[in-house]
């Protein structure tokens, strides 16, 4: 058994907030200066070539990306041989977010009911999820979600009969639909299988896996492929002004399902698609 | 689209500047804009519905859907990218029929808020969504002027220099999200 204090989680999530908003990664980084050369359309060019200055600028000055630092989704996989000393790991985590927004200059988004909406002022509470893995270590992943992405996801339940073509159809309906509202060139996560809440949980941690990661399944590698070529001959194009460049990638993650079941569902991150990770 | 060298405009926006931008122009603004978004929507068609005074000026306004981060020290203003402009479609068009003059978004709009552009002789520009840093610079001041309640959704008077715009939707209902896509596909 090992033992992490939680106020060691509190500080690395803390970390995590301001770093995951400030500094785009490098892969991402890549993905959209690839995507600049490759455009042939000038404004998708120079739209692309503004998305890149920004990227610096946030890097440069240690400001966020994005205005909007979103929501702060953490997963969690737990070691079963970790022990947490000094308080729960939901506290732990709220806390490092609390910190992180306001030492950061984030923005705080959430607000405390759906309907009466009072801002918190903190970014939290966190939304948290937990797995509990083999081993003595405790790996925090933070995604920053953004909501003009976040609102243009969709989840159905699709007949078996319905298959890889009823799947197809409405991941594309539900990129076509988005058009330039989640901020292209999208990631798009898609979930199938599962059930309706586990379906949904698919999608998000589809967004996790890094730009140029294809689904270990050869079967389901193809069908993100021919998804990916769909969705970039829509015109969309960066920031929906026309262009090559609708979407960076599309990432499957598939799971057992009931033998009536087809579950689906997208949910699309915007070209700052922010996780950042740490293993304690 | 205009790929063309950006247009520099300055101060209020005239009904002939207007009726001079085409959808996809690039467009460098240099004057006022007031920030106000979900919340600060509501309260202000509230205000409307029940025949009260406004705490905003909309004759000739300029409207930019947008909640900041907050400045760190030495900076006028924290990151200020824009939000979904769709979300504003409920209230637009009362706003649009009592003056305002102008939107920034991005995104799509609603058929009854394109009506309403060509109604009133108004446009709606795009900023770039997620550029919030580089946007941000082209901001020289700004101040909390209605609404300080609701924190990054207050209304917000913005000095800005040379922002970055793109004409979305102009005067005659010309639309960059339709013409845009089109365009590059007629390329290819």
């Amino acid at each position: 058994m090992r033992v992490i204090q939680a106020s060691v989680i509190c500080e690395a999530v803390k970390e995590l907030c301001i770093r995951a908003n400030c500094v785009m990664n490098d892969t991402l980084l890549g993905a959209l200066q690839t995507a600049q050369q490759e455009e042939s359309y000038p404004v998708a060019k120079t739209t692309l070539g503004c998305m890149l200055q920004n990227a610096q600028i946030a890097r440069n000055d240690m400001v966020p990306i994005c205005q909007d630092t979103g929501a702060a989704c953490v997963f969690v996989e737990l070691g079963q041989d970790v022990h947490i000393e000094g308080g729960l790991l939901a506290d732990a985590i709220n806390e490092g977010v609390a910190q992180g927004y306001v030492e950061g200059c984030l923005r705080k988004s959430m607000v405390d009911d759906p309907l009466r909406r009072v801002n918190t002022q903190d970014n939290t509470p966190a939304l948290i999820t937990t797995d509990v893995v083999e081993g003595d270590s405790l790996k925090i992943t933070l995604a920053p979600k953004g909501a003009g992405s976040e609102n243009m996801g969709q989840l159905k339940m699709l007949k078996p009969a319905d298959g890889i073509e009823g799947v197809r159809d409405f991941v594309l309906d539900a990129v076509r639909h988005a058009g330039p509202n989640p901020c292209p060139p999208i990631i798009v996560g898609v979930g199938i299988g599962g059930n309706f809440d586990h379906v949904a949980s698919l999608a998000k941690r589809a967004l996790l896996r890094p730009i140029g990661a294809s689904n270990p399944d050869p079967f389901y590698a193809q069908l993100e492929r021919e998804l990916l070529k769909e969705i970039n001959s829509f015109g969309t194009g960066p920031a929906g002004f026309g262009g090559k460049t609708t979407a960076l990638a599309v990432n499957i993650e598939q799971a057992a399902t009931h033998i009536a079941c087809l579950p689906v569902a997208v949910n699309i991150n915007c070209h700052v698609a922010r996780h950042e990770e740490v293993v304690l | 689209m205009n790929a063309d060298a950006p247009l520099h405009i300055e101060g209020l926006l005239t009904a002939e500047q207007l009726e001079s931008l085409a959808a996809g122009d690039q467009v460098l603004y240099t004057g006022t804009v007031l920030t106000a978004r979900d919340a600060a929507h509501k309260r202000l068609v509230e205000l409307i519905d029940a025949g009260k005074k406004l705490p905003i000026d909309i004759e000739g306004a300029i409207i930019y859907y947008a909640g900041p981060a907050p400045a760190k020290p030495g900076y006028a203003i924290g990151p200020v990218g824009p939000t979904s402009s769709y979300r504003m479609d409920p209230y637009a068009p009362k706003l649009l029929d009592r003056g305002l003059r102008a939107m920034i978004g991005k995104g799509a709009r609603s058929q009854e808020v394109v009506d309403a552009i060509v109604r009133n002789h108004a446009t709606y520009f795009a900023a770039i969504g997620g550029a919030a840093a580089l946007i941000a610079k082209s901001v020289k001041s700004a101040e909390i002027i209605a609404y300080e309640d609701l924190g990054t959704e207050a209304i917000r008077k913005l000095e800005v220099v040379d922002m970055p715009l793109t004409v979305a939707i102009d005067c005659r209902g010309g639309n960059v999200y339709e013409d845009g896509p089109a365009q590059y596909l007629a390329s290819i």
